[in-house]
């Protein structure tokens, strides 16, 4: 059996008194492709930001391809993709120079990788728009671009569909398709539980900071889903 | 290096386009050096300590103006982030940021010195003037640039950055003028102390920004 890409063990983390993660014992494993759910605050974003060597954990370790995250982090980041909240795009560039600055960063051939990545976002006929003139959606759309430039191994994707419509989720199904065939893995949180059911081949809820739900995604339905994601608070109010 | 060039002139493209800052400063330096020079209503020979002062004093405010942008907004945008899942280290961002900021002030400096030579009737063009703004800018936008991230990330860094930065940067201020003038007053004598002076700052202050910004701008 493959060594898992990512893996934690015992992973918590504080912010001054509150505990945001307690006790996360996972793995991303090859050719996997893992939804994160969760309740506003219930760590899902903080735990994709440890994984992806944006936080450090507060207790416990997280290895990386087989070594420690954070100690190498500079390693891990040329074979991790990371869609977060904000885009991390610079408005007054284009999308073309955007992704090349990016392939400048990881040392690749900007003229071969930038126009293949565009093209898998459907973003070629607005290579030289710049990043400002884009909607929402095809900002994400070339959030996603600047992810998978480099072809990382793992995908870590804070709420991908954020903005997409439905060719953009088609977009995005279709990268988390191939990265899945290639042998790569995918984790992604999402507030949608049919699109991350229908993406996911596992789905892993947290609440309240720990892991309340570990199982394949072909075995859940979205109530049954929804027992494990929201909050008794949630429930209450409800 | 070329990963730190890249940073650099991606910054540089973004002032070109968006003409937030570079403006401001070149605005900011020639107001001040054109007010100070009718506030020094004295004869040639009294006003060489005072117009040096002006000038530095015009450049580094003008400066702060620049540094307050060099992180923060970067910051602001959530493309810091970016950069950090990039796999450079601290101390290619910090050469990267470093090498904006300082092309960023020798630009502002390099037009604001002959309407100051004009104004002032003062040998602004002087080789030694032009290698004492180098030396003396290269310290200010590298200490500069580590402080400006220091300061980013809380809600008062523009009061915090100049409260942090100035202090430390006394030394590179007072070495510049008092080298600036010395070039201004005709004369030779101390100036390569100061000259040397200023370097040994850029050379201990460039090093240890470029060590400790990792640990700045990283969690």
């Amino acid at each position: 059996m493959n060594e898992p890409y990512l893996q934690t063990s015992g992973v918590y983390k504080r912010y001054g008194r509150q505990v945001v993660l307690r006790d996360i014992n996972m793995n991303v494993g090859v050719g996997e492709s893992i939804a994160l759910f969760g309740a506003n605050g219930a760590g899902k974003s903080t735990l994709l930001r440890i994984l992806a060597t944006l936080a450090r954990p507060s207790r416990g370790t997280v290895d990386a391809f087989g070594e420690d995250a954070w100690k190498h982090r500079e390693s891990v980041r040329q074979r991790i993709g990371v869609v977060g909240h904000q885009p991390y795009v610079y408005p007054e560039l284009t999308c073309a120079e955007n992704l090349h600055f990016y392939a400048r960063m990881f040392e690749l051939d900007a003229d071969e990788v930038v126009p293949v990545a565009l093209d898998a976002v459907g973003l070629s006929n607005r290579r030289a728009s710049a990043a400002s003139t884009l909607s929402r959606g095809l900002l994400q759309r070339l959030n996603l671009a600047r992810a998978i430039l480099h072809q990382p191994p793992v995908l870590i994707l804070d709420e991908p569909d954020t903005g997409l419509d439905r060719a953009g989720r088609q977009v995005l199904s279709r990268i988390v398709a191939d990265q899945i065939g290639r042998d790569g893995a995918v984790i992604f949180t999402t507030h949608s539980f049919e699109f991350g059911l229908e993406m996911a081949t596992r789905a892993v809820s947290l609440q309240e900071g720990g892991v309340s739900l570990d199982r394949s995604a072909a075995l859940l339905s979205t109530d049954e889903l929804d027992r494990y994601v929201s909050t008794p608070v949630q429930r209450i109010a409800e | 290096m070329g990963r730190a060039l890249a940073i650099a002139w991606k910054d540089i493209l973004i002032e070109f386009r968006s003409r937030q800052f570079l403006g401001a400063m070149l605005a900011f330096t020639l107001v001040t050096v054109v007010t100070l020079n009718f506030a020094f209503d004295l004869d040639r020979g009294d006003r060489t300590s005072d117009a040096a002062g002006a000038l530095w004093i015009a450049f580094f405010f003008a400066g702060m103006l620049g540094l307050g942008r060099a992180i923060a907004l970067e910051r602001d945008r959530g493309t810091l982030e970016g950069l950090l899942l990039t796999p450079v280290d601290g101390g290619t961002i910090f050469m990267g940021k470093f090498l904006a900021t300082l092309l960023s002030l020798l630009f502002v400096e390099a037009v604001t010195l002959p309407v100051f030579a004009v104004l002032y009737g003062l040998p602004a063009w002087h080789p030694w003037v032009i290698a004492l703004a180098i030396v003396g800018t290269v310290g200010f936008a590298g200490l500069g640039t580590l402080f400006s991230a220091i300061a980013s990330s809380g809600r008062t860094r523009e009061v915090l950055l100049p409260l942090l930065l100035f202090p430390l940067l006394v030394p590179v201020l007072l070495g510049a003028v008092q080298a600036t003038a010395i070039v201004f007053q005709g004369e030779r004598d101390g100036i390569l102390a100061w000259f040397n002076l200023l370097v040994a700052f850029d050379v201990i202050f460039v090093t240890l920004a470029y060590l400790g910004f990792s640990f700045v701008i990283e969690e």
